[in-house]
């Protein structure tokens, strides 16, 4: 590349007009995330868009936009731009910040604000200024010459920093966001009560993430209000190294577990099926009911020579004509002719299988709840460089927005019989707290008005 | 009486003090004015006793919570910091038009909690989520940026007027504020917000971290709240560096209170996890 080259690609990325466009079409861009749902299967996209449509968008991206390269080149766009602009203009901001100040009357004398006022004695004046002046900017200057003095006060300049320290913040968010993306996880995990895991299972990709600690569930509980609407839910949490033990704690929703800078968050629940399953057999020949423990896979043979009975599944929802019927086992009953029956068992409705009418009925005699906990589990480094990006954007808005730097220069001069003060003032922000501080250093000098 | 019958009479009050500020500005009389800051101050301490006495219910019936869980809360709370923005301003600006054009708005927002049909009232439990100390962190600061968007539409909406009218022909547009003032006040106002709205989505960000163990998501909300951000962005930079003043600014004022309006709003009708801030099923 030439110089040239170089110049008009350095004076493309450090143009706000960049910044402007990036920012409007990054906008403009996330609103189609929001319509179109994000990360869904395939036959849901393909019903409600159509084979052409579907097509079309998924070239795009659009079904994962927010982490497709387009989205991604505007982020790396707005992250060139804001490290260029700052680069471009730190250099001359920061001269400005570090020069020790010095006292040049003559730079005030084109101020766009200036307050004039006619005094009877410039040295009766003097006392009333510098308290005015302390008082709305701060530390005082005296400067005398033949004829009058200046009075000079100075404060903020380190202000003209704030806005990088907010570029910078922005930095921090992307930074901290790749850093996670490279070196950080995300998984959950299913514990039956009284299980163990040492891997999870990867939000993105599904495959198994090994973790180098054991997680243990002792216990999950939930608990609900009268309304029925839940109120918490709590696993006991064990963490285990190379089988031993070293650390037991509840979680909660929004009371996460934080171990070897792995973080464990309850996120889900859901019920297994009971390991001590007893179920009834009523023949219906003779009206007796019999009473057999039975553990899914299991087969257990009926008695009087009704045949064998297997559980074969536990659904959660079991779906009966369209409608689910919560948890329910479900087995194959095969008579001694050789004839085979599915027959479903929901917990809830335990006499289910007298619909069937059989020769014999089968129905759920005990069985206990047993619940697994869902957790979400993320290790994410970055998120410290994003905090720290958030503290800096929020005390970099503050300097920025509300702070500002402000100079006063107070011209006292005795011409004559005429003494005039003039009021000059400079400020790089917000100049109507500047003209405000102004009148009232002129109304302050009005006392000693002729 | 309880907190809703308290605060479905400070609907009326706001409303009252909406219709006098009007009154004051149409027929140019001063005296409607002068009491229309004393009803909106009556209001708001109505509004404020409201919200303390919910929170206090809501601990009689046992489940004890900062009234800031769902769409009900969050208008009621909403129409307290409008109208406490507003009267900070009419202290420091000595101009009551502009109640004119910012007070309709927590009018508008205690009707629409009182009044829709599909915004319940009743006290409910936190649900696990909720249950955050980030809880009242989030909504407070996301409800000022909110506020101060809010009357920074209601003045642009007033130099967009008043521009139109530059010979001074218009009557009605005689008493507004300089259009440099409304200008200038109207910038004051989105600095304010962006800050509180930077504020909002960063508490968000932190709550979400530690409940989910992610800071952010992607989800409807905060995606909006982002776009909400990147167009107040926009505005400041083009103001700040590239110069734009007057009517660019007010276009972009006007369009940024669209997106808090849909973030508010709008994103209920969306899919995701704010979906307590929405309506009964």
């Amino acid at each position: 590349m030439t110089s040239r080259q170089h110049t008009q690609l350095f004076i493309f990325f450090a143009s706000v007009r960049l910044t402007v466009i990036v920012l409007l079409t990054l906008a403009a861009t996330s609103v189609i995330g929001t319509l179109i749902p994000q990360n869904q299967n395939v036959d849901a996209y393909l019903h409600t868009y159509g084979p052409k449509l579907y097509r079309l968008f998924s070239v795009l991206d659009m079904f994962d936009m927010y982490h497709s390269w387009w989205f991604r080149l505007l982020l790396v766009l707005l992250t060139i731009n804001i490290i260029v602009c700052s680069l471009d203009r730190l250099p001359g901001v920061w001269k400005i910040v570090i020069k020790p100040p010095d006292f040049k009357p003559s730079r005030f004398l084109n101020a766009s604000i200036q307050r004039k006022v006619a005094v009877s004695s410039i040295d009766r004046v003097q006392p009333i200024l510098e308290k005015a002046l302390f008082r709305s900017i701060g530390k005082v200057r005296l400067e005398r010459f033949p004829n009058g003095y200046h009075l000079w006060s100075e404060k903020g300049r380190w202000t003209r920093m704030g806005v990088y320290v907010v570029h910078l913040s922005v930095v921090c968010l992307l930074a901290g966001g790749l850093i996670g993306s490279f070196w950080g996880f995300d998984g959950d995990v299913n514990i039956p009560e009284g299980e163990t895991v040492n891997a999870i299972r990867s939000g993105n990709s599904g495959k198994s993430i090994p973790l180098d600690f054991e997680i243990r569930c002792d216990k999950f509980s939930v608990s609900f209000y009268e309304s029925g609407a839940p109120s918490e839910y709590r696993s006991t949490l064990t963490i285990l190294e190379k089988g031993a033990p070293v650390l037991t704690r509840d979680i909660i929703v929004n009371d996460p577990l934080r171990y070897k800078g792995v973080n464990l968050f309850q996120s889900s629940y859901g019920n297994l099926p009971s390991q001590n399953l007893a179920l009834s057999f009523t023949s219906r020949a003779t009206g007796m009911e019999y009473k057999i423990n039975i553990a899914p896979g299991q087969t257990v043979t009926v008695p009087e020579g009704l045949g064998s009975f297997t559980i074969t599944a536990f659904n959660r929802d079991h779906l009966f004509m369209g409608r689910s019927i919560g948890d329910a086992f479900v087995g194959t009953l095969s008579s001694p002719t050789g004839d085979t029956a599915e027959i479903v068992l929901p917990v809830k409705f335990p006499s289910f299988d007298k619909m069937r009418k059989g020769d014999v009925i089968v129905a759920i005699a005990e069985t206990e709840t047993r619940y697994y906990t869902g957790l979400q589990v993320a290790s994410d480094p970055g998120v410290w460089v994003v905090y720290a990006g958030f503290l800096l954007m929020i005390g970099g808005c503050i300097v920025t927005f509300f702070m500002s730097h402000q100079q006063i220069c107070i011209e006292a001069l005795a011409d004559g019989n005429i003494c005039s003060v003039t009021i000059r003032g400079v400020a790089n922000k917000n100049k109507i707290d500047m003209q405000k501080k102004m009148d009232a250093i002129a109304t302050a000098a009005e006392q000693i008005k002729i | 009486m309880n907190s809703s019958g308290i605060l479905s009479v400070v609907t009326f009050v706001y409303g009252f003090a909406a219709f006098l500020y009007l009154t004051s500005w149409i027929f140019k009389k001063t005296e409607p004015g002068r009491l229309a800051t004393w009803v909106v101050f009556a209001g708001l301490m109505g509004n404020i006793t409201g919200i303390a006495m919910r929170w206090i219910e809501s601990y009689k019936l046992g489940y004890g919570h900062a009234p800031l869980s769902n769409l009900y809360e969050s208008l009621i709370f909403f129409a307290a910091t409008l109208a406490t923005v507003y009267l900070l301003i009419e202290k420091k600006y000595h101009n009551r038009i502009i109640g004119a054009f910012a007070m309709p708005f927590p009018f508008l927002a205690m009707a629409y909690a009182s009044l829709s049909p599909n915004i319940s009232d009743r006290i409910q439990p936190l649900l696990p989520a909720l249950k955050s100390n980030w809880l009242i962190a989030h909504v407070v600061t996301c409800f000022i940026g909110y506020a101060a968007f809010a009357v920074a539409f209601g003045l642009s909406i007033m130099y967009l007027l008043k521009e139109k009218d530059s010979e001074g022909k218009i009557r009605l547009l005689e008493r507004f504020p300089k259009i440099g003032i409304l200008d200038e006040l109207g910038h004051r106002m989105v600095l304010f917000g962006f800050l509180f709205l930077t504020g909002g989505i960063i508490t968000g960000a932190v709550w979400a971290n530690s409940a989910w163990g992610r800071y952010w998501g992607w989800d409807p909300k905060e995606t909006w709240s982002l776009i909400t951000w990147f167009i107040y962005a926009t505005l400041l930079h083009a103001r700040l560096t590239r110069g734009w003043h007057g009517r660019r600014i007010a276009y972009l004022s006007v369009a940024g209170f669209a997106a808090v309006l849909f973030t508010y709003f709008g994103v209920n009708l969306l899919p995701g996890l704010h979906s307590y801030g929405a309506m009964v099923q």
